[in-house]
């Protein structure tokens, strides 16, 4: 009877699915297939879960055989290739974001023009870096302000001594810098990099991870005294783009070319990395086989290669404030805040 | 009655709340101990004459206690302001304690004095910044390392570093300082081919002779004003023209080349100019700009 109940039940539900166009499985299936898990036995389950793996495999190989077999035969006919699947990425699915640059935007050509780098990267001011440190500095902090100093054309390094950053900042407002960078050390190590500007530019307040110093470089190269080149990538939205200029302020704006000298600062899930290279155009041979066809000729590509040089590390965003240091009573733009880190697609830079 | 004796005998040796016994030495927390110490005279309960100085909010006050008023605990301790000025403060306590026995008086004017040595530190310390120290729970430091872990693997930095350069060089902002026309229009030019039916070959090739000509006049400008932060168009081939009719001249052009290794790639590189040594020495090769035909040649020899 109660056999009988359960049939009956079966094939309501098999009906049911089939209205909804749900895919096929109904209790009778559902019944008949066994999880790995519900197996006692270790040898055995061992075994039918090597089964059903080796199964799933197959599937996908067979999936992936038909979908090239497809796209050669659409090729070979001549007709249009089926589209290729994207995959999802984060940077794919990063959650909208209004506040995004659009090259279009008057409002974002207005906020430049009246910006506090503006003077700086019109080259009204050559930029002129003060670099210090917090109060004590050990270990890796002096090598890493001995780099920072040649990869930033035109920056002076100061022992700090007991003194207020406020007083520091008015110093250097003195005597005509264009910035002040602080390197915070935490357990000797470089912790956290606070920018300045000057004269009453925005403090940035980042955190500074993963320092490579040039010597822990294998087949490091040596940076000249040219100008740098700057290269700054998915700086997208409004702050990033303010990040960006920040970042921009740092270095003169003419670069030397010939120098060969790159620095980036390259954006990546509000992660930025910073990296110093120097490149050379390389011209290197492509033989090209078959696809295209025609083409057997010996094709010439002119190729960048990269020398890295002097320190990477990466730098993440935790304050941006509206005018020179002043924790108490300053106006914060940005200040990072444990719960914009809950959703996974949000990015701010 | 008031004992003193007994109670010391019985807090002493049985159990006393306030004692706190460290490696150092036996010491009283009782607030209102003169000098801290457990002892038989320092403890103000087996003392029923006994004073201190104790402060609040900066000020600091004299206790007394006299065994007058030792059967009226909530009336026991007297308390007298003490001034500001430290002279009128120990004129203040030796006023108050008169007749009191002289290891009393003493312990309490040292009191006083450690304590106006205290007050003054610290308000100088609250005029100084002091940095605060914040913490991250560890959950999110960790997380954080691995956000930037596969942060990095997403961001393929030596291509996107590549790609940005490369589109820079055909944009044509780094002018003529490198001798790729031909190869980048081939480049371009099959792309085209690729795309639609590209028939501009020959109208490509026209321009190359400017560059060639114009080439040492463009090392001697410094100012590239055309080279904002967002690169524009090199506009600077415009100046181009102007230095074309300065006609060529032999320049020696001192170019540094730096040969660059990749980690361990090949080393059999096309021979350049350049490619002569391996080493990482810098080297100064002299070049001698001569004609067009002689610099055309050269490159194409150079294949």
């Amino acid at each position: 009877m109660g056999f009988k109940r359960k049939k009956g039940d079966g094939e309501g539900e098999e009906m049911e699915s089939e209205v909804r166009g749900r895919p096929s499985f109904n209790t009778a299936e559902r019944r008949n297939v066994i999880l790995p898990s519900m197996i006692k036995n270790k040898d055995k389950r061992a075994k039918v879960y090597a089964k059903q793996k080796h199964e799933k495999k197959v599937e996908k190989q067979k999936k992936i055989k038909a979908r090239d077999a497809a796209e050669k035969q659409a090729l070979e006919l001549g007709e249009e290739p089926p589209q290729k699947m994207v995959p999802k990425t984060i940077e794919n699915t990063r959650e909208a974001d209004e506040t995004v640059c659009r090259p279009d935007d008057e409002e974002l050509f207005a906020d430049i023009d009246a910006d506090e780098f503006n003077p700086v990267l019109r080259r009204e001011v050559t930029p002129k870096v003060l670099i210090t440190t917090c109060r004590f500095n050990s270990t890796r902090g002096p090598a890493f302000i001995s780099e920072l100093q040649s990869v930033i054309p035109n920056s002076d390094y100061r022992k700090r001594g007991t003194y207020d950053l406020k007083k520091i900042v008015e110093y250097a407002k003195k005597k005509d810098y264009t910035s002040l960078i602080v390197v915070h050390t935490n357990r000797r190590e470089p912790d956290a990099l606070l920018i300045i500007g000057l004269p009453n530019g925005p403090t940035a307040h980042f955190k500074l991870s993963n320092l490579v110093l040039r010597k822990d470089i294998k087949n490091h190269g040596n940076p000249t005294s040219h100008e740098p080149e700057l290269v700054l990538n998915n700086f997208t939205t409004r702050l990033g783009n303010r990040v960006g200029r920040f970042f921009q302020s740092l270095f003169p704006q003419e670069p030397n070319f010939r120098g060969r000298r790159v620095v980036t600062f390259h954006n990546q899930r509000d992660f930025i990395f910073f990296r110093h290279h120097r490149y050379i155009f390389d011209v290197k041979e492509d033989k090209q086989s078959g696809a295209k066809g025609k083409d057997a000729v010996a094709k010439q590509r002119v190729k960048p290669r990269l020398q890295e040089c002097g320190p990477s590390f990466t730098l993440k965003l935790v304050t941006l404030q509206h005018g020179t240091f002043d924790t108490k009573g300053g106006e914060f733009e940005w200040v990072h805040k444990p719960e914009m880190d809950t959703s996974r697609r949000r990015f701010f830079l | 009655m008031q004992h003193d004796e007994v109670i010391w005998q019985v807090i002493r040796h049985k159990h006393c709340s306030y004692m706190a016994k460290i490696e150092t030495g036996i010491f009283c927390r009782n607030p209102y101990n003169v000098t801290g110490i457990c002892n038989r005279s320092s403890c103000p309960l087996a003392n029923s004459r006994y004073a201190t100085i104790r402060e609040h909010e900066s000020v600091f006050y004299l206790y007394m206690k006299t065994i007058e008023r030792a059967h009226m605990p909530k009336n026991l301790w007297e308390r007298v302001k003490l001034p500001r000025n430290y002279e009128k403060a120990l004129e203040t306590i030796d006023k108050h304690l008169l007749y009191w026995p002289k290891l009393l008086q003493h312990k309490i004017k040292q009191r006083l004095t450690k304590m106006t040595q205290m007050r003054i530190r610290m308000r100088k310390l609250a005029l100084k910044t002091r940095e605060k120290i914040m913490t991250t729970p560890r959950r999110d430091m960790k997380r954080e390392s691995r956000r930037e872990e596969k942060a990095i693997k997403a961001a393929v930095l030596d291509k996107a570093i590549e790609t940005e350069l490369l589109e820079r060089l055909k944009k044509g902002i780094y002018g003529d300082i490198y001798n790729y026309p031909e190869l980048e229009w081939n480049k371009v030019l099959d792309e085209e081919k690729q795309a639609a039916e590209g028939v501009e070959e020959e109208e490509e090739e026209e321009p190359e002779i400017e560059y060639v000509e114009g080439y040492e006049e463009l090392e001697e400008e410094e100012d590239m004003e055309d080279f904002s932060g967002f690169p524009s168009n090199g506009s600077g081939f415009d100046d181009d023209d102007e230095h074309d009719s300065d006609g060529e001249e032999e320049d020696d052009d001192v170019e540094e080349q730096v040969v660059i290794h990749k980690k361990g790639k090949r080393d059999s590189r096309k021979a350049d100019d350049v490619g002569k040594s391996k080493k990482k020495k810098k080297r100064v090769v002299v070049e001698v700009e001569q004609e067009d035909g002689d610099v055309r040649q050269t490159l194409k020899t150079a294949r």
